[in-house]
Order: C-alpha cells, then sequence, then structure tokens
C-alpha cells in the first residue's frame, strides 16, 4: 500500500522552474532516496509534498488524504525534518517535543510517552532539561530529527539530514533512518551524498533540474545504464601476461595491464571471479589480492546528467 | 484557536524567560514614570509661554486694573500672550479648540457688585489639556483677586472705624461675603494631574515596545527555521497569525494592568474608573499591535524589524504627547498628536480619571481602533504571499 502518491508536480519562481512534472510513490516501510545536486529541486518536491508550498500543478496524497497548503488533515500523517536545524534555541529538548507534539494534537499521555520515547532514541534523555543553545551541533541535528519523529507519522520527510553533521552523529542518524524503515514507516529521504542514498534507499529517484531523470533500486539504476563491473588484480610476476590471458575470457570486456597490476571490465563480477582466478592460475602468474569495484549511483548519475553530484 | 494558543503559550514562555519584555513592558515605564512625576513639574515650570484670553463684559475699574494692568505685566515678562475677545461663546470656542490654554470672563457689572459689598464671580475656563499653563493663568487672577479682596474689606472697615469697637469690625469683616469668588468651571476637571500623566505616559510608550515581541516573533520563526515546521503542521496558517496576535495582545495587557496597578500604589496616580480604564487600554493595545505588524511585515530581519519598530515607537511616543503634554507647545504639533493613538489614549485616559462618563471613553477608543483596523488591513495587504512564505 501507498503512503505517498504524488503526480506530476510543477513548481515555478519566476522564470525558474525548480519542480517540472515530479511524480513517484511510496510504499509503507520503504525508504525513497531523492538523489540530486543542491538546486535539483529537492526541497522545492518535499516542500510541497510536505504542505508548505503549494505546487503550480500536480497532485500529492498521503495516506489517503490530499495534501496542499490548506489543508491540515494529512499533514498529521506527515514528519517533517527540515535541512536547516528548526527548534527553538532557549526552550530545552523537552519543551520542543512537547510544543510540536502539542500543535499534531497528542493526548497529554500519549505525549508524555513519546517524548521519553524520542529523548531516548536520540540519545538526549540525560540533556532534556537543558535549553538546545547548550547542544552541539550533532544533539541538535538529532532533535531535529526526534520533533519530526514525535506524532509517530506514516511518511517522515527527511532533507538532507546528515549536512554539516560529524562522522559519529551522521551514523547515528543512518542507523535510525534504517530502524524507521524495519518499523514500517515510509521514509522520504533527499540527499547529494550517493554513500548514503546507496545505503538507506530501497528505491532512489535521481533528480536534476527539476525532473527525475531515472528511478528504481540501486542495481536497476545501474542495469539501466549498462554499467560493468571492474575487478582490479594485485599480481606477482608478469602482469601484462596476465592481461592477455584474461582478455580472452567469456564477459570479459577489457583487461588491461598497470604496473603490477590488472584491471578487468566485466559483467557480473561476482559470477565470474571463480573463472578469473583458475585462468590466472594457468597462466603462471601469481595472484596477491583482489579488489571488485561495482557501479555505483555517482557514475549513473554522472552519466545521465553530465556531471557530478557535488557540482 | 487551540493551535493559536498553544503557540502563543510557547512565545509567552520564551518571552518571560528572557526577561526583555518584562524590562520593557514593566519596569522601564515604572521607573521612568515615578522619576519624571517627580522631576518634570520643577524644571519646566515657566519655560513655555501661555495663551490667555480675557472677555470684558464688566467695563469697570475691577475688570480694568486686572487687563490694562496686571496682564501686561505679566505680558512683558514673556511669560503670557493675551488676546481680547469680545463674547463669551468666541472665548469658550478658543479655548475648546485649543488655541488659548485659558480665559478670564468678567461678567457685566461685577465691579459695582464688588463695590457694594455684595461679592462677584470671574469665571475662567482652562483649556483641557493645558495642566501646567492654567495652573499659572489661575494663579495670576488669584493673585490679583486676593489684593481686592482685602483692599475691599480695608475700605469697609475704615468707614466703619469712628465710633465702633474692634470686635464690632472684626465680625463685621468675617461676616462679608468674599469679594470675589474664583469659579474655576473647566475642564481642569478633565486633566491628568503629573503623577498620572507621566504614569500613563510611560505606560502607553513602552506598550508599543511590548507588543512588538509577539507580531516580530514570527520573524524568529524564520531565522530559527521553525517557521517551516510550522506551516507543515496540522494547523492553519491563520492559526500561526493568530498565535502571534493573542501573544502581543497579552503581553500588551498584562504590562498594562500592571503598570496602572503599580503606578497606583507605588506613586499615587489615579487612572480613574477601571472599566472605562480597561476599554482604553485594550482598545491602545490593539492599535499598538496593528502598528507593530505593519512594521514587523515590512521588515526582513528581527534585528531590522526591532530597530524600525523602535524608531516607529519613540517618533509616535513623542508625537503623542507620552513626555510632555503637547497643549503646551506650537498648536501643529497638538494637532499632529491626533494621528497618534497614545494622544487619544491619554485624552480619554483625562476625562475618565477625572470622574467622567464611561461615554467618554467612546471617542478615544474608537479613534484607537481605527488606527487598528487600518494597520491591520496594512499588515494583511504587504504581508500577502510573504510572510508565511516557508
Amino acid at each position: 500500500m501507498n503512503v505517498l502518491e504524488c503526480t506530476g508536480l510543477v513548481k515555478a519562481f519566476d522564470d525558474l522552474v525548480a519542480v517540472d512534472g515530479v511524480g513517484f510513490n511510496i510504499a509503507a516501510g520503504e525508504t525513497y532516496g531523492l538523489l540530486g545536486p543542491n538546486g535539483a529541486g529537492k526541497t522545492t518536491t518535499i516542500s510541497i509534498i510536505s504542505g508548505i508550498l503549494e505546487a503550480d500543478a500536480g497532485r500529492v496524497v498521503v495516506a489517503g488524504n490530499e495534501i496542499t497548503t490548506r489543508t491540515t488533515t494529512g499533514n498529521a500523517e506527515i514528519g517533517y525534518v527540515p535541512q536547516d536545524i528548526a527548534i527553538y534555541p532557549d526552550l530545552t529538548a523537552r519543551e520542543n517535543l512537547r510544543f510540536f507534539g502539542r500543535l499534531y494534537g497528542l493526548s497529554k499521555d500519549r505525549l508524555a510517552r513519546r517524548i521519553d520515547e524520542i529523548l531516548e532514541v536520540i540519545g538526549l534523555t540525560d540533556r532534556r532539561d537543558d535549553r538546545t543553545d547548550e547542544y552541539s551541533g550533532g544533539m541538535r541535528r538529532r532533535l531535529n530529527i526526534g520533533i519530526g519523529l514525535i506524532h509517530e507519522p506514516s511518511l517522515l520527510i527527511l532533507d538532507e539530514p546528515t549536512v554539516g553533521v560529524d562522522p559519529q552523529s551522521r551514523n547515528s542518524i543512518l542507523e535510525s533512518v534504517e530502524t524507521l524503515g524495519t518499523a514500517g514507516t515510509a521514509v522520504l529521504y533527499t540527499t547529494h551524498y550517493m554513500e548514503e542514498a546507496e545505503r538507506l534507499c530501497d528505491r532512489v529517484a535521481i533528480i536534476d533540474a527539476g525532473k527525475i531523470r531515472a528511478e528504481g533500486t540501486r542495481r536497476e539504476l545501474v542495469q539501466l545504464m549498462g554499467q560493468k563491473d571492474t575487478i582490479n588484480l594485485s599480481v606477482v610476476g608478469s602482469a601484462h601476461k596476465l592481461a592477455d590471458a584474461l582478455a580472452v575470457v567469456d564477459q570479459v570486456e577489457s583487461a588491461t595491464a598497470v604496473e603490477g597490476s590488472v584491471e578487468l571490465l566485466v559483467e557480473g563480477a561476482s559470477s565470474l571471479l571463480p573463472r578469473i582466478l583458475e585462468v590466472a592460475q594457468a597462466s603462471g602468474v601469481g595472484v596477491s589480492g583482489v579488489g571488485v569495484i561495482e557501479p555505483n549511483l555517482e557514475s549513473v548519475f554522472l552519466h545521465l546528467t553530465g556531471k557530478a553530484l557535488r557540482d | 484557536m487551540r493551535p493559536a494558543f498553544i503557540i502563543a503559550g510557547k512565545d509567552l514562555s520564551q518571552r518571560i524567560r528572557d526577561k526583555s519584555a518584562i524590562l520593557l513592558g514593566l519596569v522601564a515605564p515604572l521607573g521612568l514614570a515615578f522619576i519624571f512625576s517627580v522631576i518634570i513639574p520643577d524644571t519646566t515650570a515657566g519655560s513655555f509661554n501661555i495663551h490667555v484670553g480675557v472677555v470684558d463684559n464688566d467695563r469697570g475699574a475691577i475688570a480694568a486694573g486686572f487687563i490694562d494692568h496686571v496682564l501686561p505685566d505679566v505680558e512683558a515678562q514673556g511669560l503670557v500672550t493675551v488676546t481680547r475677545l469680545g463674547s463669551v461663546d468666541r472665548a469658550l470656542s478658543e479655548v475648546e479648540n485649543g488655541n488659548l490654554d485659558a480665559v478670564y470672563i468678567f461678567p457685566e457689572g461685577y465691579t459695582e457688585s464688588v463695590q457694594d459689598g455684595g461679592g462677584g464671580t470671574v469665571r475662567m475656563v482652562r483649556n483641557v489639556d493645558s495642566s501646567i499653563a492654567g495652573q499659572i493663568a489661575e494663579a495670576v487672577l488669584d493673585g490679583y483677586l486676593a489684593e481686592v479682596d482685602a483692599v475691599t474689606v480695608a475700605i469697609g472697615a475704615a468707614v466703619l472705624s469712628g465710633g465702633q469697637d474692634v470686635e464690632a469690625i472684626a465680625a463685621r469683616a468675617a461676616e462679608t461675603p468674599a469679594a470675589v469668588v474664583l469659579a474655576d468651571t473647566d475642564a481642569a476637571d478633565r486633566t491628568l494631574d503629573s503623577t498620572t500623566f507621566f504614569a500613563a505616559g510611560m505606560a502607553v510608550f513602552f506598550l508599543f515596545f511590548t507588543v512588538q515581541f509577539g507580531v516580530s516573533s514570527l520573524l524568529e520563526e524564520r531565522l530559527y527555521g521553525t517557521l517551516p515546521r510550522l506551516l507543515g503542521a496540522p494547523i492553519s496558517r491563520w492559526s500561526i497569525i493568530g498565535g502571534k496576535a493573542i501573544t502581543s495582545f497579552v503581553l500588551g495587557v498584562v504590562s498594562m494592568v500592571m503598570l496602572a496597578i503599580g503606578t497606583t500604589f507605588l506613586i499615587g496616580a489615579d487612572w480613574g474608573n477601571p472599566v472605562g480604564v480597561a476599554i482604553l487600554m485594550m482598545a491602545g493595545v490593539l492599535a499598538a499591535l496593528g502598528i507593530m505588524a505593519v512594521v514587523a511585515v515590512v521588515a526582513r530581519t528581527p534585528e531590522q524589524a526591532a530597530n524600525w519598530q523602535s524608531i516607529v515607537a519613540v517618533v509616535l511616543g513623542l508625537m503623542g504627547g507620552t513626555f510632555f503634554p503637547l497643549s503646551q507647545g506650537p498648536r501643529l504639533l497638538s494637532m499632529l498628536s491626533k494621528l497618534t493613538p497614545h494622544a487619544w489614549f491619554l485624552q480619554g485616559l483625562g476625562d475618565i480619571s477625572s470622574g467622567a462618563g464611561l461615554a467618554s471613553v467612546v471617542a478615544p477608543s474608537m479613534a484607537m481602533l481605527t488606527f487598528f483596523v487600518i494597520t491591520v488591513g496594512a499588515a494583511v495587504w504587504f504581508g500577502k504571499g510573504r510572510v508565511l512564505a516557508p
């Protein structure tokens, strides 16, 4: 069952078309990534889905409720975590959570229970009564996410939640998102970090210049582009001799000797690897190390848009 | 409405926590009201020109003595400017319009009545806003009439001295009706005493600083990044605006009420009928809220809003006569003061403080509510599509 269904979203700011016909669905328990560089239209898209921004065209339905800037019912199904930290610095973590929980209509008992649960999840139970302007950046970032979860939304929208976060907090955030997916929450995750999208997302949409260029699982996207795997063999002996022997193996597209190693471009590295090692042994050239590089979303993005994700 | 009250509750707890609202809404006005009420009367006496008029329907010696000798002397000192008027109606009109601070009216047959021992009444009418000028004008007339009174009694005593004992003369003098009675019919009743004037003036002056905390907090929401969260919450957009307005209104009303109570008990201010004062306060708070909302809508950052709001608050406060009675200054300034809620608030308070009925606060309150309606309309117009943009 789809928690989010959006179709044909369009939004222009004067002459700039920020979002141009974007549409996708997210099922319960699915983590969906919007992968694109800065200015690709990710934040505008999720602002429309969150009911913050009015679309010029298109439709958004969350848990069966249409979302616009004028509707309120469906918004209770959405947890929104903005890119910038959005908390009150002169309130404590508990006060921030209580305020937003009350806005989402949580009953007194449920709110008290959820505050305790969220503080535990984001690791701020011990600091719950400290003003948030006394927190570290990572703590504030975790609270920022916690507020989005206070009302147990069906759809959690995370807008680049790890920007400017230290590695430890970043890992903690990614683990939290992984947990949410397994708990049945639909997650819409925007990022321009390829490795985050690959780690977290069941499906990914590559967005650039306001349009979705491709959508699917990581494997589907890679296959869609016809990308090959790369195998790197560290050799003891003649790299040229081994390269010549491997060049004639089926599914090996190319074999190149490079300073004591051989680099192979192949289709389906994992299934081909035993055969490659057999050929190497037969050729009398020793292999001291093997590395496999699968094509990633970065290369897919480059292929689709002609530019790197961090451009 | 519930979300609006939740937002207002959060805002109010923030304002109480940072103490700035308490300082600007309570401590500063209370302190300044106390200082001004003590200092200003001593430092301003004689520092302005008083415009008085005189109507001589008597045409007798006593009136002539005052008009031809006393007033020219005082006028020569630069304290008073005298205008002779032909009729009582004209005189009352000039005072009512604020062209004169006070007018002396010598009735027909006054000199004759005094000389006959029958006494008489010189009428003096003061401008409602000319507290100090009115008191000085009254003192000038009082001094002259006291002399007239003494001379009259002395003449009577000399006439009676032959053959009568001293006790009989004293008894006759005591029984003689006062030769003159200063009838202060005015308007003096409708002026605020200086303590109440400065208490009310400071209260309405700082009110504009107090209410800005609510309306400007919308800009803080944007600064904190929390505005998109509010926009994404299952609440109407009007409840966000409503929450800010409630915050401003509560801060303003609480500040005014506490100042009224504080100045009453601490420095002896007399605010008058509580119901009338409450009506004026609420109208004043709404007017301040509307004006500060316009500034907040036009500004782009909390700092910019705070700067502009301070300028607006100070200019309107000075123009509205919160620091000194404008009737003592140029007439143009007095007229311009009506373009501020401050002047209407002080006028209404002057009426209610002097015991006038509740009806006397209707006009000032309506004037202040007009400010509210116009400025809120302007805020909505200027803020359309901008204020709640994510």
